[in-house]
């Protein structure tokens, strides 16, 4: 009788985890592919923000070198990255390099910045952050527009010493009420820029050995 | 089994029962997303659907579980249906998807969802317990949407912000200012000012029906005042 009852209880079971499996694989196979689609949309949105469609006729996000293990942690990647490589007519114009600074007020702040190949800012954003909102969610660009007071900056413009917060003789602003979370991302893209003045020549050997031409066979032998 | 009337289950389900004002249910993801009305319009739809859906199967198969296995069937039924919602969500409205985060998953753990499977909709037919679905889906959504839309006005001086997130680009100028730009007050977006304006919510919720019981107290204690012979027909036994 036990015996019986367990036999028809875990049969039932087991049918409906199926039926439910088989249901949810479906919906899967269904979405996928929009859901990749999204995924790619969304990450090329934020790359296009800072290397706007005018200064490249490149696919952005094809287009990456990868990142060295030994400068992993300047950049503050622990799983390292891709740099995306901006090009017009083959000609690399700007990288965009990942980067992660742990001491925001909390919380890893995850951004990309885009360096032009004369070693000045194309454009800085904040990914992904947890900072306070309405104090230190001020880098993000949704909530102000503090960020975009780094594009043309570069390690000669200001100098080193202007690399910090106003309050400490630096030359970009403070929010009131935080200097935690600007001075974790200005520390960090001032490091960023020191990686790609050593890194650079290399980006720019690299880049031009992997013209389209190339991509394209490596991406075919990748996913045939 | 108990006979209900549709126009009970309605008002259960939006008033007197309410599961975010009442029963106090899922009030994690009610705290948590409901800093815009774009957030909370995103879950409290998104709850709707899976109670909706729960609710039928769970009616549809009533009669065919054993007692023994009753709770994990519906669990399983409850989490393919939020998974089926996460997937949706990613591929139509990704960014919203992105904020909202892990609150679309943990769907599964709201109690009114496995609530309402247990104590409504396997004890009832399809039809009611869809009904019903709706219905509390519905009382959630709308509690969702006025503490989002309070929140955003109070919090960051916004109307209506963002809902390209969820009606596409052109719904991205709905946006009001009320207060100006430079308006906010820090206290409302943060997680304490989730609980104070839900506390209101609920204070004014009963307030309204204190109210209704005095007045309908008043009507009933009104009549008896002319009718001071108490006539008795028939037996007591």
């Amino acid at each position: 009788m036990t015996f019986a009852s367990i036999r028809f209880n875990s049969l039932l079971l087991a049918s409906f985890a199926l039926i439910t499996s088989l249901i949810l694989a479906t919906t899967d196979s269904l979405t996928k592919d929009r859901i990749a689609e999204s995924e790619r949309k969304a990450a090329q949105r934020a790359l296009l923000e800072i290397i706007p469609i005018e200064r490249h006729d490149n696919d952005l996000l094809m287009d990456v070198q990868p990142i060295p293990e030994k400068f992993w942690s300047v950049l503050g990647l622990k799983k390292g990255g891709d740099i995306h490589i901006a090009r017009n007519s083959g000609q690399p114009v700007a990288a965009i390099i990942p980067s992660v600074t742990p001491d925001g007020y909390s919380g890893n702040i995850n951004m990309i910045i885009g360096v032009n190949f004369d070693g000045t800012i194309a454009g800085v954003r904040v990914v992904e952050h947890r900072e306070t909102p309405g104090l230190g969610d001020k880098v993000d660009l949704k909530k102000s527009d503090w960020i975009l007071s780094f594009n043309g900056a570069s390690l000669v413009n200001p100098q080193a010493s202007g690399w910090d917060v106003k309050k400490n003789g630096g030359e970009f602003d403070q929010f009131t009420g935080a200097t935690i979370t600007p001075r974790a991302v200005i520390y960090q893209i001032a490091q960023v820029l020191e990686y790609f003045s050593e890194d650079s020549e290399r980006l720019l050997i690299e880049a031009a050995k992997a013209t389209p031409e190339v991509q394209a066979a490596n991406n075919t032998e990748v996913n045939p | 089994m108990s006979e209900v009337t549709v126009a009970e289950v309605a008002k259960n389900g939006l008033w007197t029962n309410n599961p975010a004002l009442v029963q106090l249910l899922g009030l994690c993801p009610l705290l948590a997303v409901t800093g815009t009305v774009v957030n909370a319009l995103g879950l409290g739809i998104a709850t709707l659907a899976v109670l909706i859906g729960s609710n039928t199967i769970v009616s549809l198969i009533r009669n065919h579980v054993s007692d023994a296995v009753r709770l994990p069937a519906f669990v399983i039924i409850i989490a393919a249906f939020v998974t089926c919602a996460e997937l949706l969500m990613k591929a139509y409205t990704y960014e919203l998807y992105q904020i909202l985060g892990i609150f679309i998953p943990l769907i599964v753990t709201n109690c009114a969802i496995l609530g309402r499977a247990e104590a409504f909709a396997s004890k009832q037919n399809v039809g009611m317990a869809a009904f019903d679905g709706l219905m509390m889906g519905l009382g959630f959504l709308a509690v969702l949407v006025v503490l989002g839309a309070l929140r955003e006005l109070l919090g960051q001086g916004t109307v209506l912000a963002d809902m390209h997130l969820l009606f596409g680009a052109s719904a991205s100028n709905w946006v009001m200012r009320p207060f100006g730009d430079s308006y906010s007050f820090l206290v409302i977006i943060l997680p304490p000012g989730a609980f104070l304006v839900t506390g209101f919510l609920i204070a004014i919720k009963n307030a309204i029906d204190n109210a209704n019981k005095r007045r309908s107290a008043a009507q009933k204690t009104a009549p008896v005042k002319g009718a001071k012979r108490i006539r008795t027909t028939g037996h007591i036994s």
